[in-house]
């Protein structure tokens, strides 16, 4: 479980996200939702500890992530894994090579062990066999599952997504939201994912925190989602004429 | 105030990059592609522009000295001087900062903007460490090399123009080319060598580690690397020209 207690961050004197209080799920799929500008990248940064907080504390499974210097928090980030919006593929790594980066980095397994790793990630993401492709040669879902795949290598407890729909077509944003909560499910992680995309909340939102001019505005399920009477959410999420007849 | 904030943050992204790497196999793996990117890629344009200079100042030397009294080796003598003491470690330290120091600048500053330094830094990598610190150990590497490399070029490119325009007897030539050699020259040109080494390589991953927005400051990060590469080698040349030879 990831906890965020009284989370205060502000550039340059003006706040960007004002006491948050959130309790990220083991075992489920923690939505991030929100308007652009709204914090939730903010937030997650906040959480994978790329941008320091000026007040409150982040915890995973009740260790102190954020009060900690750079250098000791490398044992909390190496049980992390995140995919970020562009995927962050090293391009002059193949697939393999990208996967196996974080295990040559940081465990002393043998070639052989790293390769079936690999293959084992990459057979869980649907891309067995592209092993020696470059990230030049994959196309943006492609990226998207190489990008999971490589977060996945060392075996997260924990596994952020910042907006992992973004740029896809429809069919195969699904196909990344049911990999993501599929994979949450298997390894039994805590997933923290950053989206405005309505089907994603409405399909895989086990736990939605919305996230409002910095302030958390509201939390419940995607059942609830439909049925809440906060304004500011109703505005945000039944934006579209295809919401508001789902609501209906 | 700018000028001083840059130079406190460029200190201490060096301080990062020179701490001891996460795992030894990764940084020589690092090290034998930047080995092969910075300086095996740079062996042809070094090789080009270093030929054709020692032409031209031969042939140069030639028609400016057609005074009876002076001897014809001077030709090669001065030829053989300028290379050693200016042309191949400052000159060609100022091509490499164009080819090596822009390819840095932009190759960092990309990986900047599609977030892949926040991959490692999220992995626990020390990105600093992990980038910079190879590159600059390759440059400080092969630079020397290169530069050897073009003194002797240098060298044979005035040896070819002179016997082939008739300008400068090829004995002559010889002889001024082994006369008055003073070896601490060499030292000299390798201790320039390594700085400026130091000084393209670092000045570029500063620019390309903090860009801030799109490819349009990636180009502009290049740019600025290039820019200020070269302005610091022309004024740590005389620096280290006042410390060493007077």
């Amino acid at each position: 479980m990831i906890e965020v207690k009284n989370l205060y961050k502000s550039f340059d004197g003006v706040p960007v996200l004002e006491d948050i209080n959130i309790q990220f799920e083991q075992g489920k799929t923690n939505l991030i939702i929100g308007q652009s500008g709204s914090g939730k990248t903010v937030l997650m940064k906040c959480c994978i500890g790329l941008f320091p907080v000026d007040q409150g504390i982040i915890s995973f499974n009740g260790r102190d992530f954020s009060g900690l210097p750079d250098k000791k928090r490398r044992h909390i980030r190496q049980e992390m894994g995140v995919l970020f919006q562009g995927g962050a593929l090293f391009d002059s790594f193949t697939v393999e090579e990208n996967i196996m980066f974080p295990m040559n980095m940081f465990t002393n397994m043998t070639l052989k062990e790293k390769k079936e790793r690999v293959n084992f990630v990459l057979e869980n993401v649907n891309l067995g066999g592209t092993n020696e492709k470059f990230p030049s040669e994959l196309s943006g879902g492609m990226l998207k599952r190489v990008a999971i795949a490589r977060a996945l290598s060392l075996n997260p407890k924990y596994l952020f997504a910042d907006e992992p729909n973004s740029g896809l077509d429809p069919k195969t944003a699904e196909r990344i939201d049911t990999l993501l909560y599929d994979l949450t499910k298997k390894f039994n992680m805590t997933t923290v994912i950053n989206t405005h995309d309505m089907n994603s909340v409405l399909e895989i939102g086990e736990k939605i925190s919305y996230i409002h001019k910095g302030k958390l505005w509201w939390e419940g399920n995607h059942k609830e989602i439909l049925q809440t009477d906060n304004p500011e959410l109703n505005e945000f999420v039944f934006a579209t004429a295809l919401t508001r007849r789902i609501k209906k | 105030m700018k000028l001083f904030s840059e130079i406190g943050e460029y200190v201490l992204l060096i301080l990062q990059a020179f701490k001891r790497p996460d795992k030894g196999f990764v940084f020589r793996r690092q090290l034998w592609t930047d080995l092969k990117q910075i300086g095996s890629d740079s062996i042809g344009i070094i090789a080009i522009i270093s030929v054709f200079l020692g032409a031209i100042m031969a042939i140069q030397l030639a028609y400016n000295i057609d005074s009876p009294f002076i001897p014809r080796p001077i030709i090669g003598f001065a030829t053989r001087s300028m290379l050693i003491l200016e042309i191949s470690p400052t000159f060609m330290s100022m091509i490499l900062a164009g080819k090596v120091g822009s390819r840095i600048a932009s190759e960092i500053g990309t990986m900047r903007i599609t977030e892949q330094i926040d991959a490692l830094r999220v992995m626990g990598v020390n990105p600093a460490n992990y980038l910079i610190l190879p590159k600059i150990t390759a440059a400080m590497i092969y630079f020397p090399v290169l530069v050897t490399f073009s003194i002797f070029l240098g060298v044979f490119g005035g040896w070819v123009s002179g016997s082939v325009t008739g300008l400068v007897p090829s004995v002559d030539y010889i002889q001024g080319i082994r006369e008055w050699f003073v070896p601490f020259n060499l030292v000299y040109a390798m201790i320039k060598t390594l700085v400026f080494a130091f000084i393209i390589t670092s000045v570029a991953a500063y620019r390309g580690y903090t860009v801030k927005g799109g490819s349009v400051e990636v180009g502009q990060a290049s740019t600025n690397a290039v820019v200020q590469s070269n302005i610091l080698i022309i004024i740590f040349d005389l620096i280290l020209t006042q410390m060493l030879l007077t």
